[in-house]
């Protein structure tokens, strides 16, 4: 018997709002298959399993909201289905206390006064009934609602002005997934967290990529859109394959050490319009060719910009790419996001006059900067991984 | 356009209006109890009344609750309309064997081949100094039995025209006069025409809290609202009417606008009539609700005879003030 | 076809990308990249969108010439003038 409990879909997450269950008790499923969608400050997420066997039981209900870790389905696992072995029902484990609330529900007003209530044996977020059906039927992740009421709790009103908010004229035609608040507060969070724990250095670098424009314009020349190539997609390829090489730069750190990741999966910072960015996983980007980093670089853009970011690509990225496109600056430092230990930031493409062979002549350069975590790297490695990356670049035909 | 005439009479004097009135109206009625002819009632309701309709109709009785409230019972059985007076309800219960047992139930255990169209009146509530025999507020217990209607009249038009109402009735009804009215003054059409007996009445809107009361409780109830509207809390104040049948719909509606919710009840905590309405509340409107029901109930002793532990043990406007505004995270 | 179905067509794909952009309001003969916060992929995906919805294959070559909303009619209608011809 296994248990799909609600996922940590990154370090600051304490809870999710499990919103649409995909499957249903006695469907078969298997590793990677969608199974849900939580809503977090992040946006909706589509949760995948990592057991393959059959939905037994669902345990938690739509529109609630429960601490990461929380079972959320019991699985009959494949091994157990072929030992024949009866499924027994362990009650599910209690969700772990979210906050030490205050016991009392009302002061005692009137004599005599009300017994206190019993002490709640899970402390958890305060969401009155009433708030708790307006949240459900309007979509509402009662993890974004500020509380005004008694003790603490989320009542009709909040939800009410939540949902005002939710319904101002950008947000009605907005993917549903989206709340751009709740996504400022995720990455306020994760920032703040970043420049407070992360000891950041800065490197910077200009690469001549005229080649790599030229080498596009004539692949792109001869392809019909869906097949066309971003240079985007050369500068997250070479990234991960420097990544490889430079395992110093991909991983996480954590508790107080460095765990190096085998694996490169590298976030790809999607700008939201309205304010909003996330940065989920182009999943083992050293290991897949060009043409096909590209389609799901697209799709992974496209996805996320209509809310549909799938868990893994949340919890995965081992390492950042960040671009301000065509129509950014020449320069960019990014955040690490933690707990990541690099992010390499791309700036616009310009014509710009450049030594070559010893005459002076217009290329496209590009500035890369690298920050890197001096807990894990020196600036003597992450110039080594940058220009390694430059190099990278500037070849596409390795790429 | 004409109004129509008013009239500004007491609880007491709207309450002998009924009894006159349906005592004309029909001559099946007819009024018994303990003083109530010669000395006119022990809270001066019955005054007049003997010299107006005879001693066949306004009958003195024994000290025998269980007596003439039995007498009553088989008038009704019989085909008369008797008011049974009794003196408070803390001495209706040396005739709760025959409203339960036998008022309650007769229709059942014949068969439905008889019905007990009684009303019985008592006098409820504290607030008179008569301490712990005299003012206890036992009407939650009466609401507890089927086969009987319970009213409890807190306006002058109420006590004015739910009698009539009540003698309509197949079946027993319980009018409870809380004593702290009797005095109180109101305003009743001069043609003042019978009311329903089925419904509760909102007798202050607002959108921020229901108060749902009845009785001796609404006065207070009424002035801790006008208190908290000064500090821009709007309560809606319901006046049960009926405490059985409680008016589901107009509770509901009411928690449905405001989503909070705080019971008055000059009765007892404990298993009371504020319990099962605040169950109710959580079996019909849970999902209404935005914060934990509040009660304001009387204290868990006997009413006490000094004056200032009397008040002190009912409800009181600053405990519902206080009360309210602790449900609405504003204490 | 005519210009105004191509207008149409144009906006309808422009709204599948941003879609809490009012493109009744955008200035036709302004920067369609900076009315509408679209990126490099963005205009990729809306290249993509006509070719499929109008058969009318872009090169990047001439992405310049659709920059503005006037622009990219006039350009789809040439090119589909060209096409029945």
């Amino acid at each position: 018997m296994a248990e799909f409990r609600m996922p940590s879909l990154g370090a600051d997450m304490e809870a999710g709002t499990l919103v649409e269950w995909l499957v249903k008790p006695g469907d078969r499923v298997k590793r990677g298959d969608i199974v849900a969608v939580v809503e977090t400050q992040k946006g909706a997420i589509e949760i995948e399993i990592f057991e393959a066997g059959k939905i037994e039981q669902i345990l938690v209900g739509l529109n609630t909201n429960v601490p990461v870790g929380t079972p959320l389905a019991r699985i009959q696992t494949e091994r157990e289905e072929a030992a024949g072995t009866v499924a027994t029902a362990p009650s599910p484990a209690a969700p772990v206390a979210l906050s030490a609330a205050p016991p009392s529900i009302l002061a005692p007003v009137a004599p005599p006064s009300p017994p206190a209530p019993p002490p709640a044996a899970v402390a958890r977020r305060r969401v009155s009934p009433a708030a708790r059906r307006l949240a459900g039927a309007q979509g509402i992740d009662l993890s974004i609602v500020t509380a005004s009421g008694p003790a603490g709790a989320i009542i009709y009103a909040d939800v009410e002005r939540r949902l005002g908010g939710a319904v101002a004229d950008a947000e009605k035609k907005r993917a549903p997934g989206l709340d751009l608040d709740a996504m400022r507060t995720a990455i306020a969070a994760a920032m703040a967290r970043s420049k407070r724990e992360i000891p950041h250095y800065y490197l910077e670098h200009q690469v001549d990529v005229t080649v790599s424009e030229q080498w596009l314009t004539q692949k792109n020349a001869v392809r019909p859109p869906d097949e066309r190539l971003l240079i985007g997609a050369l500068m997250v390829r070479s990234v991960a394959l420097a990544a490889r090489r430079f395992p110093a730069f991909n991983g996480f750190y954590r508790d107080g050490k460095f765990e190096p990741s085998r694996a490169v999966h590298v976030g790809v910072a999607i700008a939201i319009r309205g304010g909003g960015l996330a940065a989920p996983a182009l999943h083992d980007a050293d290991q897949i060719q060009l043409d096909e980093l590209m389609t799901r670089m697209r799709d992974l853009v496209q996805r996320t910009r209509a809310g549909r970011i799938r868990s893994s690509e949340i919890s995965d990225p081992t390492i950042t790419v960040t671009s301000l496109g065509e129509r950014g600056v020449e320069t960019l430092y990014g955040i690490i996001y933690p707990p990541q230990v690099a992010i390499l930031g791309f700036g616009k493409v310009v014509r710009r006059p450049w030594v070559i062979d010893g005459a002076i002549g217009p290329r496209s350069i590009v500035t890369m900067t690298l920050s890197a975590d001096h807990r894990v790297s020196d600036g003597h490695a992450g110039a080594l991984f940058l220009a390694e990356i430059g190099m990278l670049l500037q070849e596409p035909d390795k790429l | 356009m004409i109004q129509p005439a008013t009239t500004e009479i007491t609880y007491r004097d709207a309450m002998r209006e009924a009894i006159r009135d349906a005592m004309r109206r029909d001559d099946r009625v007819f009024l018994m109890g303990e003083d109530v002819g010669h000395y006119g009632g022990c809270y001066g309701v019955s005054k007049g009344l003997l010299a107006e309709f005879g001693a066949e109709r306004i009958r003195d009785t024994p000290l025998s609750e269980s007596g003439f409230t039995g007498a009553g019972i088989g008038a009704a059985m019989a085909g008369m309309r008797p008011i049974v007076e009794l003196m408070t309800v803390n001495f209706s219960l040396l005739a709760l064997d025959q409203i339960l047992n036998t008022a309650a139930t007769l229709r059942h255990m014949s068969g439905n081949q008889f019905g007990v169209p009684l009303v019985i009146r008592m006098a409820t509530g504290a607030g008179r100094q008569l301490a712990a025999q005299h003012s206890h507020s036992l009407e939650g217990w009466y609401a507890h039995i089927p086969g009987i209607k319970v009213l409890a009249p807190a306006t002058v038009e109420d006590a004015r025209g739910m009698l009539w109402t009540a003698l309509q009735d197949p079946d027993p009804v319980l009018i409870f006069e809380n004593v702290m009215l009797y005095n109180m003054t109101g305003t009743v059409a001069a043609d003042a025409v019978p009311v329903d007996i089925a419904r509760a009445a909102v007798r202050r809107a607002g959108r921020d809290i229901s108060l749902i009361t009845y009785g001796g409780s609404l006065w207070k109830t009424l002035e801790a609202a006008a208190v908290l509207a000064g500090e821009n809390i709007h309560a809606e104040v319901i006046d049960l009417r009926s405490l059985r049948p409680l008016d589901d719909a107009t509770i509901m509606a009411s928690i449905a606008r405001t989503r909070r919710a705080v019971i008055v009840d000059e009765g007892w905590r404990s298993g009371s009539l504020s319990a099962e309405i605040g169950m109710r509340i959580v079996e019909q409107a849970f999902w209404e609700l935005d914060a934990p029901i509040g009660r304001v109930c009387s204290a868990e002793v006997p009413i006490p005879y000094a004056r200032h532990l009397e008040n002190a043990a009912i409800p009181q406007v600053p405990g519902i003030v206080a009360t309210a505004k602790a449900v609405l995270g504003r204490a | 076809m005519n210009d105004l179905d191509i207008r149409k067509a144009v906006k309808e794909e422009l709204n599948n990308i941003a879609p809490e952009i009012d493109l009744a309001a955008i200035d036709p003969a302004g920067d369609l990249r900076e009315a509408l916060d679209i990126d490099s992929m963005d205009f990729l995906n809306f290249i993509s969108a006509i070719h499929h919805r109008l058969g009318v294959d872009i090169p990047e070559l001439d992405y310049p010439k659709l920059v503005t909303l006037d622009g990219a009619v006039a350009y789809i209608a040439a090119r589909l003038g060209s096409i029945r011809k």
